[in-house]
């Protein structure tokens, strides 16, 4: 048989079928955030708009909470959750604090720490 | 006959396109990332391509998980963008060229490769922040366009090595088409950077330069790496390498000449690296 089995990776969820089956209705609700009037719609109830997609509780707790550790877990894809920041106005670098447990400041200290200075030109 | 002319690495990120619309191309914060495109402007304006083969990625605004691509190539005669959700402005729309594009899917399923073929797609920011850095202000009209798109966002995605001999065999189908045009090869996104969990924001500098080397002298030794460690080298969206390995199977066998580079780190949550390559006559 194919060994297809992806190797695990600390600290990373692989978004592979398993995760894709899991997290269909979620990442169908944040596709719809591509539409303006549905992020509308989304922020004026958003209990109703989450049972629209046919959330889970768990979906629905973790998106209360914005526990998006969580919402990986349960299935979310970063590309699909991207679409969470319009409308909560983050960026990445808060999406990346939220998500390894720094402050934004903490977490683009961190990204500097790795990269800054490290330019090359020419 | 058609010609490739040359090929271009480029970042994709969303937040260079925020920057452009916000005029910040000369703040300390981007100088260096945006001090590369002049001259790589220049290089177009010189040799004025009639075409540009764009490979990329959606990130979800056309492809999503409902059905979801594995390798698609555009034969539109336009391509229009949208609002993907985060404020990027939408840009005018990019003109198709058709008749490449059908040339390349007859040629890729003779030679074995099954791409899903588009008549009709929207393109995300993988295409627009390139068409944006490359042809400012909207000054790509007189260029024509093929966006091929590489799934790298759901697992499994194509192992590297395929997306080279992908690309070498779009490469292949251009060199073989009987139409006197200039093509330039456009791979888009990377390099290290990973945007979910709690491993979010590793970068590794170190590798994307290896990268780029090897890119240059010897692709091969990229395509032995497998997805996932692409993964652990430079985090979870260094998959994007496919769309690099796919201009660059697409440029040909021989060493092309590095004419310019760039690598500028962290730009957002990314390493981000620039070339222009010219290949072997």
């Amino acid at each position: 048989m194919t060994d297809y089995k992806m190797k695990p990776v600390e600290g990373t969820i692989h978004f592979d079928g398993a995760q894709a089956t899991k997290g269909f209705n979620f990442n169908k609700m944040c596709f719809s955030f591509n539409n303006e009037d549905a992020r509308q719609a989304f922020l004026a109830d958003p209990e109703a708009y989450m049972e629209k997609f046919e959330l889970s509780e768990e979906f629905k707790q973790a998106l209360r909470d914005k526990d998006l550790n969580k919402l990986l877990e349960l299935g979310g894809s970063i590309y699909y959750m991207a679409k969470l920041a319009g409308i909560f106005g983050w960026n990445m670098q808060v999406i990346g604090g939220m998500q390894s447990g720094r402050t934004t400041e903490e977490f683009q200290a961190y990204l500097d720490s790795q990269g800054r200075g490290k330019t090359t030109n020419g | 006959m058609a010609k490739i002319i040359g090929g271009i690495t480029t970042s994709h990120i969303p937040a260079i396109g925020v920057a452009i619309d916000k005029g910040l191309e000369d703040t300390p914060y981007y100088r260096d990332l945006f001090a590369i495109y002049p001259p790589i402007r220049q290089w177009l304006n010189e040799e004025k391509p009639d075409i540009a083969v764009l490979f990329y990625n959606d990130h979800g605004l056309e492809m999503w998980l409902d059905k979801k691509p594995t390798f698609a190539i555009g034969c539109a005669p336009k391509y229009e963008n949208a609002d993907e959700g985060w404020g990027i402005k939408p840009i005018p729309p990019v003109t198709g060229e058709t008749e490449l594009s059908w040339h390349i899917v007859n040629h890729l399923i003779e030679n074995d490769f099954d791409p899903t073929v588009c008549q009709d797609i929207k393109v995300d920011h993988g295409a627009t922040v390139p068409m944006t850095l490359l042809w400012p202000n909207h000054s790509y009209q007189g260029i024509k366009v093929i966006p091929v798109a590489i799934n790298c966002e759901r697992h499994p995605m194509p192992k590297p090595s395929r997306s080279y001999a992908f690309g070498k065999a779009i490469g292949d189908a251009i060199r073989c088409w009987e139409r006197d045009a200039k093509v330039v090869l456009l791979g888009t996104g990377g390099l290290s950077h990973q945007l979910d969990g709690p491993r979010a924001g590793i970068l590794n500098g170190d590798f994307d330069n290896y990268c780029m080397d090897k890119l240059v002298s010897d692709p091969q030794e990229l395509c032995k790496f497998s997805n996932v460690d692409l993964i652990e080298k430079g985090g979870a969206q260094m998959v994007e390498l496919a769309m690099w390995l796919a201009m660059r199977g697409a440029l040909g066998e021989g060493i092309p000449e590095e004419r310019l580079r760039n690598y500028v780190s962290p730009i957002s949550n990314t390493g981000v690296g620039v070339q222009l390559l010219i290949p072997e006559e």
